[in-house]
């Protein structure tokens, strides 16, 4: 309880207001599919975590597009993620490490927690030619993932690339990318996207906080307080999809008037994702709204399924 | 033979890069850069629909998301023969300078700023101290000894924690620090509202690009963000820029000459010879003569002659990358392929990278911030030459000290100053245009079974261009040679250094164990690795004429 008013204390000093907070604490538990009354319990996730929990982040053949993701978490802030909420033992991308140094806090932060660090996989590992398309200090993706995920108490997979093999995995696959799943032999949990929402990443480590445990997911290993529906059930534009009101040319009319995007290419109806409700960027636009039809990137291998992208399914 | 250091992975960047080097008297005497993820993106796409390339490219990157997307739209637009109208030319503007407002942003204080300033250090500091050093050095809008103890404080507490994260075993102590514990502090505390400010400036792409990473509103023909043409929509843009720009102007710029007033001697340190630059930003249809940063060459450090640079110059050497043996080719054409194997590291003689050689007119070239601004530098700009100027006479150094480590972090301030202030008159520019009942932002095309087309464009890390072939209607052909293959490539067949490679001979290394002051070099160019590597042409052998965007 102190250390909650410490919490509050601290974030009002940095100008968030304990309303502010609860907002977020709302939204996040709405996205979750939540009751109302777990709302202060998402509060009390942020605002005292016992011990911070561990997090190894490894980076495969990506784009770090799903860290930029991340780092664009509000409420909670990306440097409450970093400094107060969880543990970031290892993440390339942001460590003041390099080399050796970034190698031995690898393999000591695997060691002290072994079995109690989440592991986020970003990125795809190649299996052909010994796993050769992919190194880091002398080391294949593959066995780096084959000596790190298994000692892991979960494996969440962010991205389109961890989760299905991604853009590399594309025909023709020079390196035979694959998922970290389905090189590992292992159950996943996918946090699908190109990249995801972060409040999808977000949601599902405050799941694991606030139960215990990872999230319900579907049989693709998405968690289904995110990818339970389609976009194209969530769509604010589906009425227009129902009385034939469709965008046949981008500069259109139509398209100012905000008509369907399905006879460009949209390809919400055969997508899974929350983004008409979660939105991005703080809930700013998402691509739809932007006037452009959805790719299906939280698909398994959408860059083949769904292209080419302008031609309606 | 001096003592042999690897560093890999180098952290702090986006991709796998490995960095060698040799010392020898407390010096770098030799270097070897090496990529060390390929991934074949241009093989992908053959075959595919010219329209969708600019989603596929757009993964090259999520670091330096939608610039890609951008070379590639403009590439095809050139091949189908689009007259931009005048709203997508100002909204491609716009979603581009605001990568830069964040990309440049995150760079100095996420990837590049733990070089320069030791976070553990901060913990001694006096807060009110700090306070009054803020104040005499930056207009931030937060400051005061509370402020800064609240955030010695947070730091104590986290690493009272023993839960270090991403700090942990780091340099800290490192003798190659300099500045007291009161500047750790302030700068400790900019890298935390830094995080707050770039997630802010991100909304940016979100406004007119659907959300960010990865902007969704490109097209072939132009733009499709028609429903964001209103007034509160262009309102929240202009605000958040310019909230962004405030930052720039107030904390970052005052924080890079702090910084840089205790590492002067790096303006002696990490420079190079050529530099290369496409240009960026048109302000009409006439490119590259109305481009905002202009398009240039410059040979042996020589301001006073800057050539117009020209893209059939531009070639690709494999002889030390990991690629089936091939002549040095134009982009057109280029028959590399991968090695069918798992890849050794040889850099005594052999290959030793996935990333290759480029080079223009046979010469190695520095592309980024510093060439952007050395060319606009040299040519007078009426923008960049003052910032360049009042910066030398701040820090009392001369204009030789720019072809440096310091000179290429200090470039990338200042041009992100420049950009931030013109993109306030695009904005009023896509209202006025607007008014005036101009609401067209797309060009209707046909595609052609047979074109070709480029797009040069100058992004936050250097000259970025791209070249497609359309044949049946489909990708013949799809190349694109990128800002880090420039820098952060390997030797060529002559022998010659990559820009990184020659920058950092002569780094002094204080300890081989801890190599701190081989990161700044690495860092200021920041390295962006997964969109380096991504070359392959397997079967053009011909010679193309091309326009250039």
């Amino acid at each position: 309880m102190e250390k909650e008013k410490e919490f509050y204390a601290r974030i009002e000093a940095k100008s968030v207001s304990r309303r502010d907070f609860m907002k977020f604490c709302t939204f996040l538990t709405a996205t979750m599919g939540l009751s109302a009354a777990y709302v202060s319990k998402v509060a009390q996730v942020f605002a005292a975590p016992s011990q911070r929990p561990p997090v190894i982040w490894l980076h495969f053949a990506e784009c770090t597009g799903c860290s930029e993701a991340t780092l664009r978490a509000m409420f909670p802030w990306i440097d409450e993620l970093l400094l107060e909420v969880l543990s970031m033992e290892y993440h390339e991308t942001i460590m003041a490490a390099a080399g050796r140094q970034a190698e031995e806090q690898l393999h000591a932060a695997v060691e002290k927690y072994k079995g109690k660090f989440i592991c986020v996989c970003e990125g795809a590992v190649a299996t052909k030619y010994d796993g050769g398309y992919g190194k880091i200090g002398g080391r294949t993706f593959l066995e780096i993932a084959k000596e790190v995920c298994p000692q892991a108490a979960a494996v969440v997979c962010i991205g389109q690339c961890s989760a299905f093999g991604g853009i590399q995995a594309a025909a023709p696959n020079l390196g035979g990318w694959k998922g970290v799943g389905e090189v590992l032999g292992i159950k996943t949990i996918n946090i699908a996207g190109c990249p995801p929402n972060p409040i999808n990443f977000v949601g599902t480590i405050v799941n694991y906080l606030l139960f215990g445990k990872l999230p319900a997911v579907d049989d693709l290993g998405r968690p289904l307080f995110a990818y339970g529906k389609t976009v194209h059930d969530q769509c604010p534009r589906r009425s227009h999809f129902e009385n034939e009101e469709f965008v046949e040319e981008f500069g259109s009319p139509e398209a100012a008037m905000g008509y369907c995007l399905y006879k460009v290419g949209c390809r919400g109806p055969e997508t899974y994702n929350n983004c008409p409700i979660a939105k991005f960027n703080d809930g700013t636009s998402w691509p739809v709204e932007a006037g452009h039809p959805c790719l299906g990137c939280s698909e398994p291998q959408f860059w083949d399924k769904m292209t080419p992208f302008y031609e309606p399914l | 033979m001096g003592k042999r250091i690897t560093i890999d992975p180098i952290t702090r960047i986006e991709g796998h890069l490995r960095i060698e080097v040799e010392v020898e008297g407390g010096k770098v005497v030799n270097a070897w850069s090496s990529g060390t993820l390929f991934r074949g993106i241009e093989v992908i796409l053959q075959g595919r629909d010219p329209r969708d390339a600019h989603h596929f490219v757009q993964r090259s990157c999520g670091v330096c998301t939608y610039v890609h997307a951008l070379a590639s739209v403009r590439a095809v637009d050139d091949a189908v023969g689009i007259k931009m109208p005048v709203n997508a030319r100002l909204i491609r503007n716009l979603l581009h300078g605001a990568q830069y407002q964040h990309d440049h942003i995150v760079h100095f204080y996420h990837l590049h700023a733990l070089d320069w300033v030791d976070i553990v250090s901060a913990l001694k500091a006096d807060p009110a101290k700090t306070a009054a050093l803020a104040d005499n050095t930056s207009n931030a809008p937060w400051g005061g000894r509370q402020y800064f103890k609240n955030v010695q404080v947070r730091l104590q507490t986290f690493v009272d924690s023993g839960q270090l994260g991403p700090f942990a075993n780091a340099y800290w102590g490192h003798s190659a620090y300099k500045l007291p514990p009161e500047a750790n502090l302030m700068a400790a505390a900019h890298y935390i509202e830094a995080l707050r400010i770039q997630a802010k400036a991100a909304r940016l792409h979100a406004i007119f690009g659907g959300k960010n990473p990865h902007p969704q509103s490109l097209v072939v023909g132009g733009v499709t963000s028609v429903a964001d043409l209103v007034p509160d929509r262009i309102a929240e843009f202009l605000y958040i820029t310019k909230e962004t720009h405030d930052f720039v102007k107030n904390v970052y710029i005052p924080d890079l000459l702090a910084v840089a007033s205790f590492y002067k001697e790096w303006g002696g340190i990490g420079g190079c010879t050529n530099f290369l630059t496409y240009g960026d930003f048109p302000a009409s249809e006439q490119e590259p003569e109305s481009f905002y940063m202009p398009r240039g060459v410059i040979r042996k450090r020589d301001l006073a002659n800057i050539e117009m640079a020209d893209q059939q110059k531009v070639t690709e050497d494999v002889t030390r990358a990991w690629y089936l043996k091939s002549a040095p080719k134009h982009p057109f054409e280029g028959e590399t392929r991968p090695i069918p194997e798992n890849p050794k590291f040889s850099p005594e003689k052999g290959k030793y990278s996935w990333v290759k050689a480029p080079r223009y007119d046979g010469l190695p070239c520095e592309v980024g911030p510093l060439a952007r601004v050395l060319v606009a530098y040299g040519k007078g700009h009426a923008d960049i030459k003052p910032l360049v100027d009042s910066t030398l006479k701040q820090l009392d150094i001369p204009a030789s000290a720019l072809f440096s480590t310091l000179g290429r972090t200090a470039a990338r301030g200042l041009e992100t100053v420049a950009i931030g202030e013109v993109m306030q008159g695009w904005v009023t520019e896509l209202v006025e245009n607007l008014k005036s009942g101009d609401t067209k932002t797309y060009q209707p095309y046909e595609m052609p079974q047979t074109a070709q087309g480029v797009g040069l464009n100058d992004v936050p890390r250097g000259a970025l261009g791209h070249w497609i072939r359309i044949e049946n209607g489909k990708i013949g052909n799809y190349q694109y040679v990128v800002p880090s293959t420039w820098n952060l490539g390997p030797r060529d067949g002559g022998g010659n250094l990559s820009p990184v490679e020659e920058a950092l001979i002569g780094t002094p290394v204080a300890d081989p164990q801890k190599p701190l002051e081989v990161l700044r070099t690495v860092h200021s160019f920041d390295p962006c690795l997964a969109c380096a590597i991504h070359v392959i042409d397997p079967h053009s052998n011909e010679v193309y004429k091309i326009r250039v965007v």
